[in-house]
């Protein structure tokens, strides 16, 4: 009792289990594959040119897949009624191509048959033709060929870094890759389309944005949006995935609902969905960056140049995310922070959790390993000498930091991991041994919130109370996992002073919250918080009103509490006080909306402040490889972060060991391979490795942090949780930086993104020839 | 000798007897569009992921033994005489199975896409009894991806739920169900079909050998963890199958004083103890080859079948100088294992012939065996370089080499010269190994591929056999995983 004093709420920052977790491990959490089948179902696959990424299409024989068993009919794009495109922004990404294709798997047709099997199979059995021209797969071949950048150019630029980088006393200049990753959702892409009166459709679609997938849909059928319903009650996983990249399978969905007045399906195979859906950015980075003896940047002149694919797709915000986090947690006094947003002749890569900022901070923890090795410092102390605060607090965006807690939390993961006495353990040990070599290293995450396009931040919801009391709750935020209607739930079950099982928890559908943004940009749970919650008040402070004047009690005595409300020193039952209120004609339901304040970005002058706060965090890992094969082991991991005041901590843990480990994945087994044909050649689990149970470390200690609260007013003072933690995974990839490093005091490994065996064996022998 | 022309298995205590069943139906299909029973989901259809996972009770030696099998590549015909358990069986009466219940406990679940086959695979685990280590937790799920949590909740759930002796519906109807187990042997071959398209079960030793003689362009499935991804992913139509694991003498594994017999339809979790009490080394290629459920499926026979270049199990038993018999109709032969990579995709198999028995010499007191397996992720990945070494040792001299490659070349090969190289090399004289590195670059010319580089193929190739020599000649801490312990 005293405990929840304390944090003054009830049911908000305990740490309840997911609301689905019953049902997830019985296998009854329906995913749109489970949905009962509507009677007539047919089913949608998509075909494309077996080889060839670029070139007209020169022939489309579809004479033995129209022949094939099942086959009810084909759609190409001139079965499309209205705008033949599914990109969320710019436009560019055909839903069936017409005329050209431009990377390899782009869909041509579709095959409608009555099982998914017979589509499937048919899908095979197409003679195109392709007038295949040589594909820019590389960032490398996309500037020889001189292909039409996806966006233009831009820059953050402060002071004369040339100038300070030429004065400063050392400086550094060098070039690494850092490679893109594959969001690998454990539930492919799917959506099921039902046919209504009157040219509407309902979908249900495994998306982030149901809002966007009804936009592309109604623009593809050429009805108006409100012909359009798109539903959503949960995801098999999605972590940007299925923000843009689920829109083109739901309009081939709705495409055949409308030709053939049948409902109908299309679920990728895994394969298809690795090969035809978008990936995280792949960068080269070309960096300089001048810094004094201690290690103190004083100028860092950086080009990131983006693999973007062969559309524009979401590639400009992310790229100026990129360009946020460049500085990660550190001032840099001048700096030149630019990024080209390359076309090649790939598949249109997209969001995915981070959204651009894990490869902006990855050069910044690289800068400071190299700026460690050269001065030849703890690279530890190089990072707190260059920290936010110490030299400086504003961005080179120009918004200050003022809510920079990133001192402490390393200060306190420095203590708790113990980091000094294993730094001179490692080194004994690796004094001893000839083949094996471990490293050790500390980052900071420091991760801006809030959507970089401002009229993104805001958000609705629903709040339905019934006259028994129990309460229906609804909002623009959809589930991926990540227990955002958990936490909603909590949010509304706290004003109501009612437990949050007694909060009816419902499928996200553009039907009753409209014009939603997209879960994404970790805004999840800040947005729709809030929402909820202004919803929940409207309706509570309508009961407080009517319990006020029908029991004749000051307002400030009525409180709710454990189910029930207490009126002066009368207490009566929620669902009493909602029954009365009906009769009195007090409405029960209500929206509610809210935009978050304050900021402001623009963008012509790279100035602003584009995010309502920074969610902060550490991470320490130590990692043993093989200098014979380049094998590598993570021993242990100690993880401190930020979630404010938590919502729901058990929730939160969650967010942070997931997001650790998918970043982990990133930085070292995750390996995306193009062929010179602009072919992927890892697409499936067989040859693609995210990390499996034995590759998370034994030793993983993880900690939230004990936030007084974030200073700025978030739902019930918590933090974003979403993306930041993915960030932590950066450790392991500069504690492998750092065990090369132990090889040759004072020489620079070459080291790119992902570490595998391969590229961590060819950083060993650079430094060693 | 009797035929049936029905699959039968058991299912929530009930037998189920199918007499249509399509030769290349596959088990998840089987149950989410023909039960409706949609807890098992299709992840990535080729056996990887494991959101499919179900159990498949058996009897071993009269005992009741559930294990994890990845239902999309699992065809139906090979449920024939099991017991077939899914997520959705596992709540007793509305309350929650100990493993469900520890996960809904330590946050387990996120997405919950993948969480129906975490709950089967700990289900097994549960089933065994005993309190396996972290470790063995995360051995027992490695073919269990999840992209959300990052295991750790879900290897906690398992060191809550899997604690000791199992108390739950099946450990309470264990007797029951090995009755009705028992009762569904009946020894009889099965054939559902016709002959031109068929899915057939043997259970007579003869009668498989006369049936893929009969029927040379038949498939000969073992496990399916091949074959299941050429009818899911290259969507071939294979009218006629024919399986070995229904006849019990070709899971027969016995360990003699001088070697160990395999039969062909030996699954890996049946070879395990057998092959790893040969050498540790093996036991921890095999902890790490495929997956649980790969290995309660998969078959030492069917990687040396297949003819794969970079199976793990061909370069360890080349190097341990393993024999291959092969059988056609009545008639027996057998070759060196390395005689029988002939090219890529070509192995000196007749059609209608079957790989029967394989036969792996133990090692001599003077020898002594190393085997690495190279990969980007440890578990559950298929090999970039799989190296295997038996030195002949002559006090601290190297006195002879059989040294086998997978992934170096377009078969599981020998590396002659650098054997050739290591005839009489002094372990103690480090500089005396490099002519043996440096033949293996004559050995093998490997290609690139989306595993690993030719030049990483080489170099590590290399870096193993300086480790192998290293570790024989008494240097520690040469691994970073899996360094050997006592033979057991």
């Amino acid at each position: 009792m005293a405990g929840r004093r304390m944090i003054g709420t009830k049911t908000v920052g305990r740490t309840l289990a997911h609301d689905s977790a019953e049902l997830h491990v019985q296998g009854a959490a329906a995913f749109i594959d489970d949905l009962r089948e509507p009677e007539g179902l047919v089913h949608v696959y998509p075909g494309f040119a077996g080889d060839g990424a670029l070139g007209r299409i020169t022939t489309v024989d579809l004479s033995a897949v129209l022949a094939a068993p099942g086959v009810i009919r084909v759609l190409t794009a001139k079965d499309v009624p209205g705008l033949n495109d599914c990109a969320p922004v710019f436009g560019g990404d055909p839903i069936l191509a017409d005329g050209r294709i431009m990377f390899h798997g782009q869909v041509i047709f579709a095959v409608v048959a009555a099982t998914r099997g017979a589509a499937r199979r048919a899908a095979r059995l197409a003679r195109i033709g392709i007038a295949a021209e040589t594909p820019a797969v590389t960032v490398e071949d996309a500037l020889a060929a001189k292909t039409i950048d996806v966006g233009e150019p831009y820059r953050f630029l402060r002071g004369d870094p040339a100038k300070r980088i030429a004065a400063a006393k050392h400086s550094v200049s060098e070039s690494f890759r850092i490679g893109g990753q594959e969001h690998f959702y454990l539930e492919g892409q799917a959506s099921l389309a039902v046919p209504e009166e009157h040219d509407a459709v309902t979908v249900h679609c495994s998306t982030q944005h149901p809002s966007e997938v009804q936009h592309i849909v109604a623009h593809m059928l050429h009805v108006p949006a409100a012909l359009v319903t798109v539903e959503c009650r949960r995801m098999g996983g999605a972590f940007g995935g299925k923000e843009s990249q689920a829109a083109q399978w739901a309009c081939l969905a709705a495409l055949a609902a409308r030709l053939t007045g049948r409902p109908a399906k299309c679920r990728l195979d895994r394969d298809e969905d690795m090969m035809l859906t978008g990936k995280r950015h792949d960068f080269r980075v070309d960096y300089r960056a001048g810094f004094d003896a201690k290690g103190r940047v004083s100028a860092v002149e950086v080009d990131f140049l983006a693999r973007c694919g062969c559309s524009a797709d979401l590639s400009n915000a992310i790229c100026d995310r990129t360009m946020f986090h460049a500085d990660n947690a550190y001032f840099y006094p001048a700096a030149r922070i630019a990024t080209r947003r390359l076309r090649t002749n790939t598949v249109s890569n997209t969001a995915f959790r981070g959204f651009g900022g894990p490869q902006g901070m990855l050069f910044a923890e690289r800068l400071m390993e190299v700026i460690a090795i050269r001065t030849g410092q703890d690279p530890l102390d190089v990072r707190k000498a260059n920290l936010y605060g110490v030299k400086g607090s504003v961005t080179p965006y120009g918004m200050k930091v003022a809510d920079n807690i990133a001192p402490g939390i390393i200060a306190e993961l420095e203590k708790s991991s113990g980091y000094r006495a294993r730094r001179l353990k490692i080194a004994r040990f690796n004094a001893r041994n000839p083949v094996l070599k471990k490293g050790i290293s500390l980052t900071p995450v420091k991760f801006g919130i809030s959507f970089t396009l401002t009229h993104l931040n805001q958000a609705g919801a629903l709040v339905h109370v019934y006259t028994d009391g129990s309460v229906h709750l609804n909002h623009g935020g959809t589930e991926m996992g990540q227990g955002l209607y958990t936490k909603v739930a909590q949010v509304v079950a706290e004003e109501f002073g009612i437990s949050a099982a007694a909060v009816r928890i419902t499928a996200t559908t553009t039907g009753k919250v409209p014009n939603t943004s997209a879960t994404a940009a970790s805004s999840g749970a800040d947005l729709n918080g809030m929402a909820a919650r202004a919803a929940a008040s409207t309706i509570k402070n309508r009961l407080i009103d009517f319990a006020a004047r029908q029991w004749k009690a000051p307002k400030s005595r009525i409180r709710f509490e454990d189910g029930r409300v207490l009126i002066g020193n009368r207490a009566i039952a929620f669902g009493e006080l909602a029954r009365q209120a009906h009769i009195a004609r007090v409405p029960l339901s209500s929206t509610g909306y809210y935009a978050t304040p304050k900021i402001h970005w623009d963008r012509a002058r790279g100035k602003g402040r584009p995010f309502f706060y920074f969610a902060y965090g550490a991470a320490c890992s130590e990692v043993t490889i093989d200098t014979l094969t380049g094998e590598l082991k993570v021993e242990r991991v100690d993880i401190l972060h930020d979630a404010g005041r938590s919502l729901n901590p058990g929730l939160d843990i969650g967010q942070v060991e997931g997001g650790f480990v998918q970043g982990m994945g990133w930085l070292t087994t995750e390996e995306l391979v193009f062929d010179d044909q602009g072919r992927l050649r890892t697409h499936a689990p067989s040859t693609y490795k995210i990390p499996c149970a034995s590759d998370v470390p034994a030793d993983f200690r993880v900690k939230l942090f004990e936030s007084p609260g974030n200073r700025e007013d978030t739902i019930h003072r918590s933090k974003a949780v979403g993306e930041p933690p993915l960030m932590l995974g950066i450790s392991v990839w500069t504690a492998i930086f750092d065990a090369v490093a132990s090889l040759k005091p004072g020489a620079v490994p070459r080291l790119d993104a992902p570490a595998t065996p391969e590229a961590i064996l060819r950083a060993v022998k650079g430094m060693t020839a | 000798m009797t035929t049936r022309a029905s699959i039968r298995f058991l299912r929530k205590g009930q037998i189920v007897e199918l007499f249509h069943v399509p030769p290349n139906a596959m088990v998840l299909d089987y149950l989410r569009l023909e039960e409706r029973a949609r807890g098992a989901k299709e992840g990535c259809n080729e056996g990887d992921c494991g959101a499919c996972t179900v159990a498949l009770g058996s009897l071993r030696n009269g005992k009741l033994v559930y294990e994890p099998v990845n239902a999309c590549i699992l065809l139906v015909g090979q449920l024939d005489g099991k017991e077939l358990v899914t997520v959705d069986d596992l709540a007793d009466g509305g309350v929650l199975h100990p493993v469900q219940q520890a996960l809904v406990d330590t946050h387990g679940s996120q997405c919950g896409f993948c969480t129906p086959g975490f709950v089967m695979s700990l289900f097994t685990l549960y089933s065994q009894g005993g309190a396996p280590t972290r470790d063995e937790i995360a051995t027992h799920i490695a073919g269990n991806l999840c992209r959300c949590t990052g295991y750790r909740p879900i290897i906690d759930a398992g060191l809550a739920a899997c604690g000791g002796t199992p108390v739950d519906r099946w450990a309470r109807e264990a007797k029951q169900a090995a009755k009705q187990l028992a009762a569904l042997d009946d020894r009889s071959d099965v054939f559902v079909g016709t002959p031109e398209s068929f899915i057939a079960r043997p259970a007579m030793p003869e009668t498989l050998a006369r049936l893929a003689a009969e029927h040379p362009d038949a498939t000969i499935v073992s496990g399916a963890t091949d074959v299941g991804l050429w009818i899911t992913k290259q969507m071939r139509a294979l009218p006629k199958i024919i399986l070995t694991g229904g006849v019990k003498e070709l899971h027969a594994v016995e360990a003699a004083r001088t070697q160990v017999t395999l039969g062909a339809a030996a699954t890996y979790a049946e070879a395990t103890p057998a092959l790893s009490a040969i050498d540790p080394d093996i036991a921890e290629v095999l902890r790490r080859l495929g997956s649980t459920q790969v290995r309660a499926s998969g078959t030492v026979g069917g990687n040396i079948a297949n003819g794969s270049p970079i199976g793990d199990m061909p370069p360890m038993l080349i190097a341990l100088g393993a024999t291959l018999t092969l059988r056609h109709g009545d008639s027996e032969r057998s070759l060196p294992l390395e005689d029988f990579f002939i090219a890529y995709g070509k192995q000196d198999r007749k059609p209608g012939e079957l790989v029967w028995r394989i036969d792996v010499p133990k090692l001599r007191a003077n020898e002594t065996f190393r085997a690495y397996k190279i990969s980007k992720r440890f578990d559950q990945d298929i090999s970039a370089v799989m190296a295997a070494f038996r030195f002949a040792l002559d006090g601290r001299k190297v006195s002879s080499a059989r040294i086998a490659f997978g992934g170096m070349a377009a078969t599981p090969r020998r590396g002659a010269c650098a054997e050739a190289a290591l005839q009489g090399t002094p372990l103690d004289q480090p500089g005396s190994w490099d002519a043996a590195i440096a033949a293996l670059a004559r050995d093998f010319q490997p290609i690139s591929d989306m595993r690993a580089s030719a030049a990483y193929r080489i170099e590590v190739a290399q870096g193993l056999l300086r480790k192998a020599l290293m570790e024989v000649a008494g240097t520690s801490a040469t691994r970073v995983l899996g360094d050997r312990k006592a033979v057991a």
